[in-house]
């Protein structure tokens, strides 16, 4: 069984409201070091034979699909999970 | 006039607008997600409420329904210059044609991080559509509003579009209570057959039961009804 991880991530011009209440929850904990946060997310997508090339290709498809809209969304990242 | 009304899984207004475009003198549709046909109505409506749960992103599951499927083709692309089937969008359903592409932009999450909920002022800025027609140009309006992820946004070079085209159909008065770009309540495709709203005018039909008229709380406004009574004035259809 075989995972493929795709990350997407809000576009860097597209205000991102959960970032800067992440940033802020985080300076109030005194984590000041850090300017800004952007928040975006991870799936994870299994299948049941290992992941190939055509594999990946078929997630950057459905991330570009479904997981990600492309409006508003950059699909930053797509490949097999590392073996645990 | 038919006009069919979508329930999606977790739709809330939907019973609303039924009952928005019966007060206004149609014949309200109920139609079933699951449904690939439309059943020949006149006109669409995408209600509020939160399909799917907001699951991933509004409107993005939904957006592949199989009605869906069948409203996306029969409405025909944003900037086709004749019209198709018209289709209104409220809220979620704004959500939705966005996440279809049968509108430019996209909702993001509210900039104040909080969930909205007020009497809101409107100007209706594009009044040549099937359902704007009945008010005049600039006509100041006010209908509840209630979201949390009502942010209308787009490309500088998608927004002067619209702005160049007088594709914008509502603007915010008095206060932009989601960060929405341009102040921009609502949007139409280019035919002026499809329309996405923010706001709901469902919810302002009926005296007693729409914003407050005055402090004493009493309700007399009915701003919303005309988005129900324009399409039936003959829409633009297939």
């Amino acid at each position: 069984m075989g995972r493929v991880v795709v990350d997407v991530m809000p576009k860097p011009e597209i205000l991102d409201p959960q970032g800067k209440a992440v940033a802020g929850a985080l300076a109030r904990l005194g984590f000041t070091e850090f300017a800004a946060a952007r928040q975006g997310k991870r799936f994870e997508l299994e299948v049941a034979g290992e992941v190939t090339p055509e594999v990946v290709a078929r997630a950057r498809e459905a991330a570009l699909t479904l997981l990600a809209n492309p409006v508003i969304e950059d699909v930053v990242g797509v490949a097999a999970a590392p073996e645990v | 006039m038919r006009i069919g009304i979508v329930t999606f899984p977790g739709s809330l207004d939907d019973v609303d607008a039924v009952r928005a475009v019966r007060i206004a003198g149609g014949e309200p549709l109920r139609l079933w997600h699951g449904d690939e046909s439309v059943h020949g109505v006149d006109a669409v409506i995408l209600p509020g409420g939160f399909s799917y749960g907001d699951y991933l992103r509004c409107g993005a599951i939904a957006r592949f329904s199989p009605i869906m499927a069948e409203i996306i083709r029969l409405a025909g692309p944003p900037d086709a210059a004749s019209p198709g089937l018209p289709v209104l969008g409220i809220c979620n359903g704004f959500q939705v044609l966005c996440e279809s592409h049968l509108l430019p932009g996209a909702l993001v999450r509210n900039d104040s991080r909080t969930f909205v909920c007020r009497d809101q002022r409107l100007r209706i800025e594009r009044t040549d559509t099937v359902w704007t027609n009945g008010y005049a140009p600039d006509e100041e309006i006010v209908v509840p509003l209630k979201n949390g992820e009502g942010g209308f946004v787009a490309d500088r070079a998608t927004l002067d579009r619209l702005d160049g085209e007088g594709r914008v159909v509502a603007r915010y008065l008095e206060l932009n209570p989601n960060g929405s770009y341009r102040d921009i309540a609502g949007v139409s495709n280019a035919a002026g057959t499809v329309v996405g709203l923010m706001p709901h005018p469902e919810h302002a039909v009926e005296p007693l039961f729409g914003p407050d008229h005055d402090a004493q709380g009493r309700s007399g406004s009915t701003d919303g009804l005309r988005f129900f009574t324009s399409v039936l004035q003959g829409a633009l259809s297939v």
